[in-house]
C-alpha cells in the first residue's frame, strides 16, 4: 500500500557491485517505504539475486559504489548478522541445506538472538514451541518439520515454504524474496503468497524477486522495477508486470 | 622439567615399587611384559604406524607411577555421571569403591575390579590375549604396571550400560597412570559399555589404556569411548576385539581432549557372518594432537564393516586417520565401506587421512572414500543472515558435522551431556 509520508525503510542509490572483479551491478536505485510491496523482475542472469545477497551482505560480492541505507543506517557499514538484526530478512533462492541442525533449533537460536537484541527476554524451548506451532499455520507447515535437519531432503517446494515460516517467526522490517515462487506447484504457490500476505503490515515492506507474474496474482505489488545488465530500467505499477508478460523483455534491454 | 626421550622412557620403567601382588599367571606375563618394554622404547618417528604423529611433547616430561590414591568426593565427579548406568570409577588408576555404584547392573553382568578378579579363569583366559605386547612399548608398560582396572563380564542381556570412569587427577607431579579393561561377551549377550576418560583440572598426566574385548558367538556390544582428558594431558589407548561368528561390535570413540591423544583399535572378524561398525570423532583446536589408526581384519566369511571416522581441527592442531581394512584369503563375500570426512577450522590446522584396503581375494565389495572440507561458506552466510555472529553460526555447523558421530552414542543422556560440554566449551573458546 502507498503511503507517500510513511517511512522509508531502504534507500539504495547508484549501487555498483563486482564479483571476482567483475562488475554485475551497474548503478541500482531504489526506495521502499514501510506498507509497500515491490517487485523485481527481470531474465536469469540481470543481476537480482546479485542485488538481493550484496544488500545482505555475503562475501563473494564487493560493493564498488553507491549507497544503501536501511531505516537511515549504512547496511554496508554493517555485518550480515547486523543487518539481520536490524530487521533485513533474505528469503533464497537456493536454500541450504544443514545437516545435524534442526530446524527448531535454528529458528529458536534465531529468534533468540533477536530477542536479546531487542533488549527481551529469551523463549525457552517450552515457550518458543508455542510460539512457532502458531507460525507454523501461517505456511501449512506439518510440525514434523521441526525435528528435521534444516532442509535436508526437503522438496523444492518445502525448502521455500521454511524461507517463509523463518521469516513469519522473525518479523523482518523488510523482507527480500528471492524467487521463493519458483518450483511451486499452484497450491504451495497459494500457500506461500497468503503467509506472506498475512505477514504484511503498514510498519513493513516486502520486495520479491521474480521472473514470473504468476506470484503477483497473489501479492499484488504497488511497484514492479525491471532489472536488466544490472540497472533497474523500468519502473511502474501492478500493469507492467502484465504487460511483460504479453510482450517480453525484449523491448526494454539495453542496448548491448 | 624437561627431559630427553631415553629420560623419559627410563622413568616409565622405574614404574612403582608397590606395585600390587598379582598371582602367578600374571607374573609372568608382568615379567615377560617388561623385558619386552626395555627392548622397544618409545616407537621412532619413522615407524610407519607412528610417522605422522609427533610424540616429542610428551618426552619433556617425568612420568612418575601413582603411589597414593587421592581421595575424591562424588562431587567431583558429578558432571561425568550417567544417571542409570552401572559405574566403575578409577581415580589415577586406581579403583575407588565409594565413588562406583553396581547397584544398576543387573542379573548376568558381572561388573568388577580386575584386581579382584585375578582367580577367575575366564580373566585369565583372555587377558593380555587379544592385545599383543610384542611390538608396542606402550601395551608393554601398562601389562607391567596396571594397578587396577576393569572386568566386565556379560552372560544374557545387560540391564543398564556399564559406564568405566577413569579420572585423572592434577598432581604435582607427571603421573603415569595405567587403565586396563576387559570385557567378555558370552554367547547371544548384549551390552552397551562406556570407556570414559576424564581430567580434572590441568594436570600432567600419561594415560597409558590397554582394553580386550571378546564378542563370542552373536554377542552384541555397543562400546563407547570417551576421552575428554585435561587439554595438558597425553593419552595413548589401545583397544583389541576379537568377534565370532554372528557377533556385531559396535564402536563410537570420541577424542576431544588432551595434548596429544592416540587410539589405536583393532577389530578382527574370527568367526563366518560378524558385524562391525565404527564411528569416529576427533575435535580438536589449539596445539592439540589426535590420533586414530583402526584396522580391521575380515579373517572369516561373510563379514561387514561399516566405518565412519571425522575430524575437527581448529587452531594449530593436528588430526591423524588411519583406517587399514585387510580382507584375508578365505574371507569370501566381505562387504566393507570406510568414510573419512574431515573438517578444517583454521588455515594452520592440518588433517592426515590414510585409508588402507588390503585384499586377498576376489569376492568381496569394499568402498571407501575420504574427503576434507572448510565450513560450507553458504551455509556460514545463511546462518548469519538470521541473525547469529559468525562465531555462533560456524560453532553450530562444526557440533552438527560432529553430531552425526555423537548421536551414534546409544545413551542419550550421554549424548545430551557431551553435546552440552561440547557446546559449551567452544563458545568459551570463542568468547
Ligand atoms: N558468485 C558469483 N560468481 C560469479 N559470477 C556470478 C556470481 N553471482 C552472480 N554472478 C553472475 O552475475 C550475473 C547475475 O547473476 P544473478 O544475480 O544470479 O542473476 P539473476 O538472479 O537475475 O538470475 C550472472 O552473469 C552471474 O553469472
Ligand atoms: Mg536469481
Amino acid at each position: 500500500m502507498i503511503s507517500k509520508n510513511s517511512k522509508v525503510l531502504l534507500e539504495v542509490r547508484n549501487l555498483k557491485a563486482a564479483v571476482d572483479g567483475i562488475e554485475i551491478l551497474k548503478g541500482v536505485d531504489l526506495t521502499v517505504r514501510a506498507g509497500e510491496v515491490h517487485a523485481i523482475m527481470g531474465i536469469n542472469g540481470s543481476g537480482k539475486s546479485t542485488f538481493s545477497k550484496v544488500l545482505t551482505g555475503h562475501p563473494d560480492y564487493t560493493v564498488t559504489g553507491g549507497t544503501a541505507l536501511f531505516e537511515g543506517r549504512d547496511l554496508f557499514e554493517l555485518e550480515p548478522e547486523q543487518r539481520a538484526r536490524a530487521g533485513l530478512f533474505l528469503a533464497f533462492q537456493y536454500p541450504v541445506e544443514i545437516p545435524g541442525v534442526s530446524n527448531s533449533a535454528l529458528l529458536r537460536l534465531a529468534y533468540n538472538t533477536l530477542q536479546t537484541e531487542r533488549g527481551l527476554e529469551e523463549l525457552d524451548p517450552l515457550e518458543f514451541d508455542d510460539l512457532v506451532q502458531e507460525k507454523l499455520k501461517v505456511v501449512e507447515m506439518d510440525p514434523s518439520f521441526l525435528g528435521r535437519s534444516v532442509n535436508e531432503g526437503f522438496s523444492g517446494g518445502e525448502k521455500k515454504r521454511n524461507e517463509i515460516l523463518q521469516m513469519a517467526v522473525l518479523e523482518p522490517r523488510l523482507a527480500i524474496l528471492d524467487e521463493t515462487d519458483s518450483g511451486l506447484d499452484i497450491d504451495a504457490l497459494r500457500i506461500v503468497a497468503n503467509g506472506v500476505n498475512s505477514l504484511l503490515t503498514p510498519d513493513n515492506a516486502v520486495v520479491m524477486v521474480t521472473h514470473y507474474q504468476r506470484l503477483l496474482n497473489y501479492i499484488v505489488p504497488d511497484y514492479v522495477h525491471v532489472m536488466d545488465g544490472g540497472r533497474i530500467v523500468r519502473t511502474g505499477g501492478k500493469e507492467l508486470a502484465l504487460e511483460l508478460e504479453e510482450r517480453g523483455y525484449d523491448w526494454l534491454r539495453v542496448a548491448a | 622439567m624437561t627431559g630427553t626421550k631415553a629420560q623419559c622412557f627410563e622413568r616409565l620403567l622405574l614404574g612403582n615399587p608397590g606395585n600390587p601382588e598379582s598371582g602367578s599367571w600374571l607374573e609372568a606375563i608382568r615379567a615377560a611384559a617388561l623385558d619386552t618394554a626395555k627392548a622397544l622404547n618409545f616407537p621412532s618417528e619413522r615407524h610407519d604406524d607412528w610417522r605422522f604423529t609427533d610424540l616429542s611433547p610428551l618426552f619433556q616430561h617425568d612420568f612418575h607411577p601413582v603411589d597414593s590414591y587421592a581421595g575424591l568426593a562424588r562431587a567431583d565427579i558429578e558432571a561425568f555421571l550417567i544417571p542409570g548406568s552401572a559405574r566403575l570409577v578409577f581415580v589415577d588408576g586406581c579403583f575407588a569403591p565409594e565413588l562406583s555404584d553396581l547397584s544398576q547392573a543387573g542379573q548376568g553382568v558381572i561388573v568388577k575390579s580386575l584386581a579382584e578378579c585375578l582367580g577367575d579363569k575366564r580373566v585369565e583366559a583372555h587377558f593380555a590375549q587379544h592385545v599383543s605386547f610384542e611390538k608396542d612399548a606402550f601395551s608393554a608398560l601398562n601389562t607391567r604396571f596396571f594397578e587396577d582396572g576393569a572386568f566386565v563380564h556379560v552372560s544374557g542381556e545387560a540391564a543398564a550400560p556399564v559406564h568405566i570412569l577413569h579420572v585423572a587427577t592434577r598432581r604435582d607431579t607427571p603421573s603415569a597412570i595405567y587403565p586396563r579393561s576387559l570385557v567378555v561377551m558370552e554367547a547371544n549377550s548384549r551390552a552397551t559399555v562406556i570407556e570414559d576418560y576424564v581430567g580434572l583440572g590441568d594436570g600432567i598426566n600419561l594415560s597409558n589404556a590397554v582394553t580386550e574385548v571378546v564378542l563370542k558367538e552373536y554377542a552384541q556390544l555397543q562400546h563407547v569411548r570417551v576421552q575428554r582428558e585435561a587439554k595438558s594431558a597425553f593419552h595413548i589407548g589401545r583397544c583389541s576385539v576379537a568377534a565370532a561368528q554372528g557377533s556385531v561390535y559396535t564402536s563410537t570413540s570420541l577424542a576431544f581432549g588432551a595434548r596429544v591423544s592416540r587410539l589405536a583399535l583393532h577389530v578382527t572378524q574370527r568367526g563366518e557372518g560378524a558385524e562391525i561398525h565404527l564411528n569416529g570423532l576427533a575435535l580438536i583446536g589449539g596445539r592439540q594432537i589426535a590420533d586414530t589408526h583402526t584396522r580391521i581384519d575380515h579373517a572369516a566369511p561373510r563379514g561387514k564393516s561399516v566405518q565412519l571416522h571425522k575430524c575437527i581441527a581448529d587452531g594449530a592442531a593436528h588430526a591423524v586417520f588411519s583406517g587399514k581394512i585387510i580382507v584375508h584369503e578365505g574371507a569370501t563375500g566381505t562387504d566393507s565401506a570406510q568414510s573419512s570426512r574431515n573438517l578444517l577450522l583454521s588455515g594452520k590446522a592440518h588433517i592426515d587421512t590414510q585409508p588402507q584396503l588390503e585384499i586377498f581375494n576376489d569376492d568381496v565389495s569394499c568402498k571407501h572414500g575420504a574427503t576434507v572440507g572448510q565450513i560450507d561458506a553458504d551455509a556460514l552466510f545463511f546462518l548469519k543472515s538470521r541473525g547469529l555472529t559468525g562465531e555462533r553460526a560456524r560453532n553450530l555447523l562444526t557440533h552438527a558435522f560432529a553430531a552425526e558421530i555423537i548421536d551414534r552414542i546409544p545413551v542419550p543422556a550421554l549424548v545430551e551431556s557431551l553435546g552440552r560440554t561440547m557446546l559449551d566449551e567452544r563458545m568459551k573458546v570463542s568468547a
